[in-house]
């Protein structure tokens, strides 16, 4: 038993066949061929398959393809300019937030969400989100400085802080 | 790992949600939020032959708030009652705070969570606190559960395999009353090892507990009562040596498993502890608004 859904991802809208069993993270990796988004524990732990549905980020890995019919999601594909880099990634990498970088997207994601509801969050709360997305390269100090550091960059001018 | 193959029905209104239950004769589940359901089909701990997903069934998507309860419909995100509780309720926010993680949230239902009933999970111990009942629906109509009888083993409850719970009621804290909730987890967003949630009322002129609720959750099969705490309290003044005799009374009264991650007497003695701390915070609160 197969359905059809319409799926818009990233801005454009896509129109695939699906088994129901498929997860929203196997149609963006193996059928739109999104690899960005990453799927390490395939059930709802590690975080690295976080995507935007709606805005808001969610585990690719915990929704059925079939559920996102008629949705809007976005995946790290869809966060960078034609041309460079998201602020939250250039963070990363100004300061090597990230070293084999298989969780990095799932963090990116999250933290473009966190980031819209707490502009200037505290380091307590930085890793209160991150406690939903599992790193075992950085140990996370450098994780949180680069959340800081984004923070700082999406910050409007006037209220930039050094 | 992969679901194993299955049926997908998305029925459109809730008399087609129950047939489609009633029809898969035991062997169908209802998909809400998916945020339990889809990691026990990934590890194939579950095989339903059916899923019902309810997604799209209208009207159940509300939060209202009506004579000192709380209806939550079955398609009621955490996250949204979580915005609700940070203008309304300075318990559920805590409660809230502690279920998992936001993404987690933004999928996960609280009617899904409570009927799921993994016993260290902090929701079905708030719905027994505050004397809840689920609502739900079946080919013979209409019933209401309450929290005391809903939880019967690990996973486990009252619910009819062709009901659907399409709401859960809380009893909200009548005003002046106090609450505290504790947890104890090896990372913010797990499971708890072991938690607690209280909710005291107080006699305003003479300070005697009229009132007394507490609740454990990771200690044992199902969330727990502690009535012994209870009956121990109501009725007199909050002292620190009355609460720390409730909390070991109740705690006495548990009978928590062991794990990979704590033995049942480290679970038995957090108990105590954190019911203590609940019960201390309950008290400083009492007046506040809950």
């Amino acid at each position: 038993m197969t359905r059809t859904i319409r799926v818009t991802v990233n801005g454009r809208e896509h129109e695939r066949v699906v088994e129901p069993r498929a997860t929203l993270a196997d149609l963006l990796r193996e059928d739109l061929e999104l690899t960005g988004t990453h799927v390490g524990c395939e059930h709802g732990v590690c975080g690295a398959c976080t995507v935007l549905l709606d805005g808001e980020p969610v585990r690719a890995c915990l929704m059925l393809a079939v559920q996102a019919d008629g949705q809007r999601v976005t995946t790290i594909e869809g966060l960078a300019p034609a041309e460079g880099l998201h602020p939250i990634q250039e963070a990363f990498w100004a300061k090597h937030g990230l070293q084999c970088g298989y969780c990095t997207p799932g963090i990116i994601m999250s933290a473009h969400a966190f980031l819209r509801e707490r502009p200037a969050p505290s380091r307590e709360e930085i890793r209160e989100m991150l406690a939903g997305h599992l790193c075992r390269c950085t140990g996370y100090h450098f994780i949180v400085e680069a959340i800081e550091a984004a923070a700082r960059a999406l910050a409007p001018p006037n209220t930039r802080t050094p | 790992m992969k679901p194993a193959p299955f049926d997908y029905v998305a029925p459109a209104s809730l008399d087609e949600a129950v047939a489609a239950l009633a029809s898969g004769a035991g062997d169908a589940k209802v998909l809400a939020g998916g945020q339990s359901l889809v990691p026990m089909l990934a590890l194939r701990l579950a095989r339903p032959a059916t899923l019902v997903d309810i997604n799209r069934l209208p009207g159940l998507d509300a939060i209202r708030e009506a004579s000192g309860m709380l209806e939550i419909g079955a398609l009621v995100r955490q996250r949204a009652l979580e915005r609700w509780a940070a203008a309304r309720s300075p318990l559920f926010a805590e409660v809230l705070r502690h279920v998992a993680h936001p993404p987690i949230r933004n999928r996960g239902t609280i009617v899904g969570n409570v009927v799921h009933a993994d016993p260290a999970a902090e929701l079905p111990a708030l719905l027994l606190c505050l004397e809840g009942v689920v609502v739900a629906r079946g080919p013979r109509g209409e019933r209401m559960i309450p929290a005391d009888r809903f939880y019967r083993a690990p996973l486990t409850t009252a619910l009819g395999a062709d009901e659907l719970a399409t709401a859960v009621r809380f009893s909200l804290p009548p005003s002046g009353a106090g609450w505290g909730f504790a947890e104890v987890s090896r990372r913010h967003g797990d499971f708890a090892l072991v938690g607690a949630v209280a909710v005291l009322t107080r006699n305003a002129s003479s300070g005697a507990l009229v009132r007394a609720r507490l609740a454990f959750f990771g200690a044992g099969g199902t969330p727990a009562r502690g009535l012994a705490a209870e009956q121990a309290l109501e009725g007199h003044p909050p002292s620190a040596a009355l609460l720390a005799e409730a909390a070991r009374a109740a705690a006495a009264g548990l009978s928590p498993d062991a794990d990979i991650h704590a033995s049942a007497e480290y679970r038995q003695r957090v108990a105590a502890t954190l019911a203590e701390r609940t019960l201390a915070a309950a008290v400083a609160r009492c007046g506040a608004p809950a």
